[in-house]
């Protein structure tokens, strides 16, 4: 397997230039010939196949819910960075581009880093023109806020729901294409497998989630945008449909996985509160604005927070980095509130959690403004806890939230199978070993809007596309694994569910491979998976039958990728023997407790090829080359 | 941890063509910082293990966003509690021996699909008609080319916020959809980007409504009581000004 990213020559600010110029295009009469199938309507698919569909191809878009409306991505909430610099506070395209580098601590490629800053203005506008209804400033401007690993304001959003309103911004965009006939919609629809004919991902097979029926479609490439895989870890901040089956098939096909143990752990969720618990709510980051995180200063202080006087508090990112102070990155929030909680200081029934609490910020800018910038947070906080944080501070406590790791993708967003390309969260591309607050809807859309459409094209011009169709015995092939897979699935009739499964494998991840890993923890998780895959696939129980609509027969089928596909996540963490990100191997920290890179040994992407089943996939190394900022070790203090 | 138990008519019903009817559970202990949908959870792994089907109902975010979860909960769309999704709505809101029926959103427009779950596509068959500004991407102007007072964007995104959850359908008598359209309406014709297709969408968006088989609006509010998002009824009344504006006064077709 070659790695070859394909960045374009040059200085880096003109490398997408250069391509654009450099690049072969297609005559618009020519692209109606082509057909393209977009796996994924969160944001990085739907805008992805509407501008498709606007410069003239045939679109197939599948997405599992309902309404392609429903992506998971409606549920972000905080905003979405631009380098727009409205508030003239020293922001630029370099800053964005270098505050994003620097906060995946060094692990991602600088000219598709750069790119991204460069795009992320054009992302602003089109969504304006859309009719996305951002926060505006009484003069009727954009209103920004900031977020985490930042120190100017570049977050554009729209209260707390911003991921809806860009949301139904494509997806209003990819109806108009459905209205014009040049995109087909699939919703209930799941992808079961990719399929490769003469090296190219030339189709997929689906199950109709409705009739149960297997399906297969061919097409002239395949666009991945199927989200993350945080749901590996049972509960996280992910919709409950997020899965990781997608990318797992296209990977037993061919397509490397990149970086698949950086998975984001964000600091402020809600607690967890019992074991039927079936997910986790993100708080947004954008709270750490007007918030302050606090534990007791003493070990097992069990008072109420208001009778906790302000001298035996401790305001602990406040007192360790001054000059971000609660508005540290992700990862370093996440990594100190597990810490204070190690020592005793956590507070709640759990122990498992610190307070966010904004009666500062209330003395400082009254309740009515603080009710107006969150108040569907508070909202969604006193629904679910029964609470109201105007009285008494949140809670809150980290969670698996955003995966760093995907797909392998060169510069145009292609795999290692020619003709496959993935977009947001499913790719590795831009994120490094931990992603920035705000920073996934810029790629999602930037992906979708503006890198593939440019992108797909060379693909179309330079490729020789044989004339295929499902009767290819390739199809037939694909088709009758799945069938087979779903028999099997069917017929174990054994006493566990599908969730019970899952509920053990999560824990097993959370417990090792969560926030802090270390080499005896790893290697205990990766020996106890053969067990549990064996035992899954002995013992578990799905009622019903395939030719029907069966939602225990497709949480049995993402478990079971689940299943197969942490082996791979742990090998990459066992592999990777420094601390970067949100990869925190105690083996290699600071004096201080900071994660500590080792940037000789391990400036690398990682990308894991399937070798077969039982058999240990094969790491390849792609090298990553700084020519333009200077490595440091980070330092938020 | 206070335990609630409860006894629970769950609507079931294999398939569109098949006739349904009420199934009684007893729900078993229930913590009450349960969510709705975790009380169905529990259930529903107890079904599963004893071999039964278990009762299907959408859901999807949990957190009262992506509008795919929906049942009526003792006639009450999305149950009891004002402006609050199925999946956001906590046990700690029943009784201890209460006993829930549970149906499905049931409506003309909207086919059964099994047990609690219904087919909601014709609102996307709405929106594909004209829920949109249409412009290509690429080519737009600097987002701070148009100002927007803060106001007419708050109140563009009070409409916005809609989820498509199909609540007011269930909720209303006639089974209208102009909550939903009203929505969309107001959302796109307070901007001032809305503006070029500001007629030509409302009579759009209305004939389809009314091909697709919802009914019309008889002013009875309920849709406006069961929305989780609290979409005020004005949009209703904003759809009926901007409806009969286009109809009137536009010179398109
Ligand atoms: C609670 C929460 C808040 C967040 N807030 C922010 C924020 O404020 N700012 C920010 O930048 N980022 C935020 N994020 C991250 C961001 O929302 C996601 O990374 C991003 O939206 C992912 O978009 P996507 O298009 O790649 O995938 P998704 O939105 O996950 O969409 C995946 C699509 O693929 C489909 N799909 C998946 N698997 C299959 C399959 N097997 N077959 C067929 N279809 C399939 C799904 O149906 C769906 O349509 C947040 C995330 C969460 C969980
Ligand atoms: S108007 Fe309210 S009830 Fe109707 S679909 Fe929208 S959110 Fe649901
Ligand atoms: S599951 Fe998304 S709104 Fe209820």
């Amino acid at each position: 397997m070659q790695l070859d990213h394909r960045i374009p020559s040059g200085p880096l600010t003109e490398k997408w230039d250069r391509f654009r110029f450099e690049t072969k295009l297609i005559n618009p009469a020519n692209k109606r010939k082509f057909e393209i199938i977009v796996v994924g309507a969160g944001l990085a698919g739907a805008s992805a196949s509407a501008t498709l569909g606007e410069l003239g191809y045939n679109v197939k878009t599948f997405c599992i819910q309902d309404s392609p409306r429903r992506g998971h991505s409606i549920a972000a909430q905080g905003g979405i960075n631009a380098a727009k610099n409205y508030q003239n506070d020293g922001d630029s395209v370099w800053r964005l581009f270098y505050d994003t580098i620097k906060g995946g601590d060094f692990r991602a490629r600088e000219a598709n880093v750069y790119r991204l800053a460069q795009i992320s203005n054009q992302i602003i506008d089109q969504c304006v023109a859309q009719g996305v209804p951002f926060a505006r400033e009484y003069g009727g401007l954009l209103a920004n806020r900031s977020f985490g690993g930042a120190q100017v304001s570049r977050t554009f959003y729209a209260r707390g729901q911003t991921g809806q309103q860009l949301l139904l911004g494509a997806y209003s965009a990819m109806m108009r294409q459905v209205k014009a006939g040049k995109v087909t919609l699939h919703p209930r629809s799941e992808m079961m497998d990719l399929v490769v004919i003469n090296g190219q991902a030339r189709g997929i097979v689906t199950r109709n989630l409705i009739t149960g029926a297997i399906e297969s479609y061919a097409a002239d490439a395949v666009v991945l945008a199927t989200g993350g895989y945080g749901n590996a870890y049972y509960l996280s901040t992910n919709a409950m449909a997020s899965n990781v089956t997608a990318t797992w098939r296209a990977y037993k096909r061919g397509a490397a996985f990149a970086n698949p143990c950086f998975v984001q752990i964000h600091p402020t969720c809600i607690p967890v509160h019992g074991t039927y618990q079936s997910k986790l709510t993100l708080m947004s980051e954008s709270l750490r604005n007007d918030a302050r995180v606090w534990v007791p200063a003493r070990p097992g202080d069990k008072r109420p927070p208001a009778e906790i006087p302000e001298p035996e508090r401790d305001y602990y990112l406040e007192k360790k980095y001054p000059s971000f102070g609660n508005l540290v990155p992700r990862d370093v929030a996440s990594r100190n509130a597990k810490e204070q909680c190690d020592q005793g200081k956590g507070v709640g029934d759990t122990g498992l959690a610190v307070y966010l609490d904004f009666s500062e910020a209330i003395n400082r800018l009254g309740e009515a403004a603080i009710r107006r910038k969150y108040g569907n947070l508070f909202h969604m906080y006193e629904k679910i806890t029964g609470q109201d944080p105007v009285k008494e501070p949140m809670t809150i406590y980290p969670a698996v939230h955003y995966t760093m790791g995907g797909l392998w993708v060169d510069y145009h967003l292609m795999s290692t199978v020619p003709g496959l390309f993935v977009l947001g969260e499913a790719n590795f591309s831009d994120h490094g070993a931990n992603r920035l607050g705000a920073s996934a809807l810029m790629q999602g859309l930037a992906d979708g809007y503006f890198v593939l459409p440019a992108t797909i094209s060379s693909h179309f011009a330079e490729s020789a596309l044989l004339p295929i169709n499902t009767s290819h015995p390739a199809f037939t092939e694909a088709m009758d694994t799945t069938k087979g897979r779903i028999q099997r699935l069917l017929s174990i009739n054994g006493t566990r569910t599908p969730d019970e499964f899952h509920r053990e494998l999560g824990l097993l991840l959370w417990d090792h491979c969560g926030m802090a890993r270390n080499e005896a923890g790893l290697t205990l998780a990766l020996g106890r998976l053969p067990k549990l895959k064996k035992r899954f696939w002995q013992d578990l129980k799905v009622t019903g039958n395939g030719a029907d609509l069966n939602q225990t027969l497709e949480r049995a089928g993402r478990v079971a990728d689940f299943i197969e596909f942490a082996e791979v996540m742990i090998l990459d963490a066992l592999s990777r023997q420094e601390s970067c990100g949100c990869h925190f191997r105690e083996e290699s920290q600071t004096g201080e407790h900071e994660a500590k890179r080792m940037d000789d040994t391990y400036s690398h992407v990682s990308a894991w090829e399937y070798q077969g089943e039982a058999q240990t996939p094969k790491l390849h190394k792609e090298p990553l080359v700084f020519e333009n900022i200077q490595l440091s070790q980070r330092s938020y203090k | 941890m206070t335990v609630i138990h409860l006894t629970l008519k769950i609507w079931r019903q294999t398939g569109p063509e098949s006739k349904g009817s009420f199934k009684t559970y007893e729900s078993g202990p229930l913590a009450t910082a349960m969510s709705f949908l975790e009380m169905l959870d529990v259930l529903n792994e107890r079904l599963i293990l004893s071999g039964e089907e278990p009762v299907a109902f959408d859901h999807d975010c949990r957190e009262g966003i992506c509008g795919m979860c929906g049942a009526v909960i003792n006639g009450k769309a999305h149950g009891p509690e004002k402006k609050t999704t199925l999946c956001q709505l906590h046990m700690r809101h029943f009784r201890d021996g209460d006993t829930l029926v549970i149906e499905p959103f049931r409506s003309r427009a909207f086919k059964l699909v099994k047990d609690l779950i219904v087919d909601r596509s014709a609102f996307d068959a709405i929106i594909a008609e004209g829920g949109y500004i249409s412009v290509n991407t690429g080519g737009a102007p600097d987002a701070n080319a148009i100002p927007v007072p803060a106001f007419t964007a708050e109140q563009a995104l009070d409409a916005a916020e809609c989820i498509g959850c199909g609540a007011c359908v269930a909720a209303c008598p006639n089974g209208s959809a102009m909550l939903f359209v009203g929505a969309k309406i107001s959302h796109l014709s307070l901007l001032p980007q809305g503006q070029p297709e500001r007629s030509k969408r409302a009579l759009a968006l209305v004939k389809k409504m009314d091909a697709l088989g919802f009914g019309n609006c008889g002013n009875e509010q309920y849709c406006e009581k069961a929305c989780p998002k609290g979409i005020s009824i004005s949009n209703i009344a904003r759809l009926n000004r901007e409806f009969m504006k286009a109809a009137f006064c536009s010179v398109e077709e």
